[in-house]
């Protein structure tokens, strides 16, 4: 396998109310397993995975902000949220569940053009 | 070239597995490869061997089949997807004392590295999603 | 050089409107499935904002199956699925919205 193949992630779903997000997780962490270079953005509902203080126990469903904090583990450090997804959906740009980059709509645009590949979820 | 094709919306709420299908055929009439599709999400009920559609209707699960066994292209269904999902094959049934396994002959469960693998070696990734 | 391909009626999801606030030259759109319905005349004006130098397509299948083919706006180029296939080859890269 190329280590120079540079992989983009897109998550656009919201957690919960279907299994995309997490299996997009499970497809970001199986790409760091196997150190290929990977970038995550969240943008549209999406960012709403990176909201703090999920307690979905009720449901019940397993919590997805808790497998986050592995993509650090993984050294999946380049993680962007789109700026404009996260201010329209009222986040908390300090208090989010991982530290990410926050991109504008051009920097979105320059995240797609960069990578040699999409994964679109 | 070589394309990598990801299918991640259910074969009948929506329409990823058939878009998918048609895209590849007419990859393959061009002279293009496409060695792997890798089933992901509500898409592994695709390789379900008990789809019974109308006899009027086309039935999407045999038309993959055929599309493999033509060309030799993997079908791939995420293993950890299709278990939760109740797509199993027989080695799956067996260990998780089901009475049967239901995955259709010409799909294989596999881990997500073959996602990863067919993205790596792929000229171009291309995902047919649909509503979640 | 990036494809975007898109599969949802503008009016039952904001997929649209969510390609359309990130995507950027040099790039193109196809509409597919659902997003046919995109393409036609009546919701010309969702596209009025897009940068001319993108290259907007439909595909032909999804088109005639909705009997939308005599009311397509003239932005967006019909093809078929050989040309959707040479879409993704002529583009580098593909995001799809769904």
């Amino acid at each position: 396998m190329s280590q120079h193949a540079r992989i983009l992630l897109v998550l656009r779903h919201s957690p919960y109310s279907s299994q995309i997000a997490r299996e997009a997780l499970d497809a970001a962490l199986t790409a760091a397993a196997f150190e290929v270079p990977i970038s995550l953005l969240f943008i549209n509902d999406g960012v709403y995975q990176l909201l703090p203080e999920q307690q979905p126990e009720q449901l019940p469903a397993k919590n997805i902000s808790k497998t986050l904090p592995a993509l650090a583990l993984y050294d999946i450090d380049r993680v962007y949220a789109a700026q404009s997804c996260l201010e329209t959906r009222g986040l908390p740009l300090d208090h989010l569940m991982l530290e990410v980059e926050v991109v504008d709509a051009n920097g979105v645009a320059a995240l797609f053009h960069q990578h040699q590949h999409i994964l679109s979820f | 070239m070589k394309l990598a094709v990801v299918i991640n919306g259910s074969p009948t709420a929506s329409q990823a597995a058939t878009t998918a299908l048609r895209y590849i055929q007419a990859a393959l009439a061009l002279g293009h490869q496409v060695p792997r599709v890798f089933f992901y999400g509500e898409s592994v009920h695709t390789a379900n061997t008990l789809t019974t559609p109308p006899q009027d209707e086309s039935n999407l699960t045999r038309r993959w089949q055929d599309l493999a066994q033509q060309h030799g292209i993997e079908l791939v269904v995420c293993i950890a997807a299709a278990v939760r999902r109740g797509m199993l094959d027989a080695r799956e049934a067996k260990r998780h004392e089901q009475t049967a396994g239901n995955l259709a002959e010409g799909f294989e469960l596999s881990g997500l590295g073959q996602l990863i693998d067919a993205t790596l070696n792929a000229d171009r990734v291309i995902t047919f999603g649909g509503k979640q | 050089m990036v494809l975007h391909t898109l599969n949802s009626s503008p009016h039952s999801s904001c997929c649209l409107a969510d390609c359309l606030r990130v995507i950027s030259p040099p790039a193109a759109l196809i509409l597919i499935e659902d997003g046919a319905y995109a393409a036609t005349l009546s919701n010309a004006a969702l596209f009025l904002d897009l940068a001319a130098d993108i290259d907007c397509y439909v595909l032909q299948p999804d088109v005639d199956a909705r009997g939308l083919s005599t009311t397509l706006s003239p932005r967006f180029t019909p093809v078929t699925d050989t040309g959707f296939v040479e879409l993704t080859l002529q583009y580098e890269r593909v995001q799809s919205w769904y």
